[in-house]
């Protein structure tokens, strides 16, 4: 039972981590993108701006559950297979990119205007604005909010063992719900209140520590 | 000081500027705004919120493109220039804000050396002229402290620092003293006439404040819904506003010439019954301020004038007064009075008529 558990935690581990990566990856350059392509901002374009949040806001409607099936053809295609724990980080990564866009994005909208209109005075590129004023600034709130999403992620993650992907979640419905073992239970909502506690400390003395 | 003879560093040409509100109306905000501003020189622009004069400040280094019209900086036009040339002419035009505007995760030291970053200089360089505007303007021993820790006044100066840092030969002062207090405002200022003096800089301030106006500028423009209402020379300005938007704007200075007990006695008309003195202000400027007329004129009229109210004051370089007197209310020695005076340089003004028992 032990080992279970252990690899569980370690497929939970891995698929939040993954995700979390991914999803800051594309997360980050989509959020600027959305955020300067607004109205009034630095590269504004509003047809653009206005189809990529419909899109955006499409897929953030769908509930997890039905996106980890709508997304199976796709999963396929990306890891070659629809089951296990790498095809769970699928959906999880879109879900993962969905939520940091936003993230990224009120965290860029918080910064004063007069900051990038400073920098625009100094003959900054908006290249240079985004690079050393616009994501510098914004920092500390995308950490604080990441945190945030990495935590509703491992709440997503549960639901990985729809496809096979394994988890404490997928463990605690197999082993405390289908055979009422409250125990595995138990010991799951721990190790989960741990791995909370964990990122969320963790969240906030960054935060603290770049903002000044 | 003569700026006039010299070629203006920056010059617009008949700009206009207008925005669409949020009932999808369109509003000019600059109608046809043309003025020049000599090399060396501090001008004012003044005018009430929502006159135009912050999208003015804005036009001249392009953060607002105008509708129509040309801004010349150091000959080049720059609503034609491509935008690598614009960048470049940026570094010499830097801008002083309101709220600052310093990046909170940078220290003061990486906040002053953002425009050489920007312009591509090596951080050895970088680190050099940081450090050494920080000590002229007084922030030395500070460089790795944080904007966070600063008064509003340091604030203000590290943003001065910073858009002197990129070689700067205009400062456009975007409402610079409006979150400062008074004593501050004045450190602030004089500090802008030092660096204007020591560094041969054109220093452009928009304002809502008079105050600042009278206390550094040479030159002064008032702005009026999008338009320039009136120009001139600080102390023509204030000694003989034309415009109701400057007359209104000045107010508060020609209030405090009146004091209120008299104010109160104020008659527009005559009163038949009682014996009626005759209330003048007469503004004095420039040359007329140093001159003894009310003693000549005494002599020379040979009538009593008896001293209500009165201040001095320096606008810029000039001495500028005004003194509220009361002379018999007599046409002869009403008209000679005006004659006498206007000659010489004070602007004579009538008030009203304050009745004796």
């Amino acid at each position: 039972m032990t080992e279970l558990i252990l690899e569980s935690t370690w497929q939970t581990i891995l698929m939040v981590t993954l995700s979390s990566v991914i999803g800051l990856l594309v997360g980050i350059p989509l959020g600027v993108f959305l955020f300067i392509t607004d109205k009034g901002h630095l590269c504004q374009n509003l047809w653009i701006n206005r189809s990529a949040s419909l899109i955006i806001n499409a897929i953030r409607s769908i509930p997890y559950i039905i996106l980890v099936i709508a997304l199976i053809p796709m999963t396929r295609l990306i890891v070659g297979t629809s089951i296990g724990t790498l095809a769970a980080t699928v959906p999880l990564s879109i879900a993962a990119i969905m939520l940091f866009v936003r993230i990224v994005e009120d965290a860029l909208r918080i910064v004063p205007t007069g900051l990038t209109e400073a920098a625009l005075s100094m003959g900054a590129t908006r290249m240079q604005v985004t690079k050393k004023v616009l994501l510098p600034e914004a920092l500390p709130s995308i950490v604080s909010g990441s945190t945030l999403v990495i935590i509703s992620l491992i709440g997503f993650s549960a639901m990985a063992g729809a496809v096979g992907g394994g988890g404490l979640g997928d463990l605690a419905i197999r082993y405390g719900y289908q055979r009422y073992n409250l125990t595995v239970v138990l010991e799951v909502i721990a190790i989960l209140v741990v791995m909370v506690q964990c990122i969320q400390v963790l969240g906030d003395r960054i935060t603290k520590k770049i903002r000044k | 000081m003569d700026t006039q003879a010299q070629e203006p560093i920056l010059e617009l040409n008949g700009i206009y500027k207008s925005f669409v509100d949020k009932t999808g109306d369109k509003v000019g905000v600059l109608q046809d705004i043309s003025l020049a501003i000599p090399q060396g020189s501090i001008t004012g622009i003044i005018g009430k919120s929502g006159a135009g004069k912050s999208t003015l400040l804005r036009c001249m280094n392009l953060l607002e493109r105008p509708d129509q019209g040309n801004v010349f900086f150091e000959g080049t036009d720059l609503t034609q220039a491509p935008r690598d040339i614009l960048r470049q002419k940026r570094h010499h035009l830097g801008m002083i804000f309101q709220h600052f505007n310093l990046l909170s995760r940078r220290t003061l030291e990486d906040n002053v050396a953002l425009p050489l970053e920007i312009a591509g200089h090596p951080k050895a360089k970088r680190r050099k002229t940081a450090q050494s505007l920080l000590n002229r303007l007084g922030l030395s021993d500070r460089e790795n402290d944080y904007p966070s820790n600063l008064s509003g006044g340091q604030k203000q100066r590290v943003a001065i620092a910073r858009a002197l840092a990129g070689n700067a030969r205009v400062l456009l002062c975007d409402e610079i003293t409006s979150a400062l207090d008074p004593e501050t405002t004045t450190d602030i200022l004089h500090l802008l006439r030092t660096l204007r003096d020591e560094l041969n800089l054109t220093i452009i301030l928009i304002t809502h404040e008079m105050s600042v106006i009278r206390a550094i500028c040479d030159h002064v423009f008032v702005m009026d819904a999008g338009k320039v209402a009136e120009q001139g020379p600080a102390e023509h300005i204030f000694s003989r506003p034309k415009h109701p938007a400057t007359q209104a704007l000045l107010k508060p200075f020609l209030k405090q010439s009146i004091p209120e007990f008299i104010q109160d006695r104020l008659q527009e008309k005559l009163c038949e019954t009682k014996e009626n003195k005759a209330i003048l202000r007469l503004i004095f400027s420039g040359a007329s301020a140093q001159e003894p007329l009310v003693s000549q004129f005494i002599r020379k009229a040979h009538t009593d004038v008896n001293i209500l109210a009165g201040f001095m004051d320096q606008i810029g370089d000039t001495t500028f007064g005004t003194l509220v007197v009361e002379i018999p209310n007599n046409p002869a020695i009403l008209e000679q009075t005006c004659t006498f005076l206007s000659t010489r340089g004070v602007a004579v003004e009538q008030l009203g008529f304050i009745t004796h028992d």
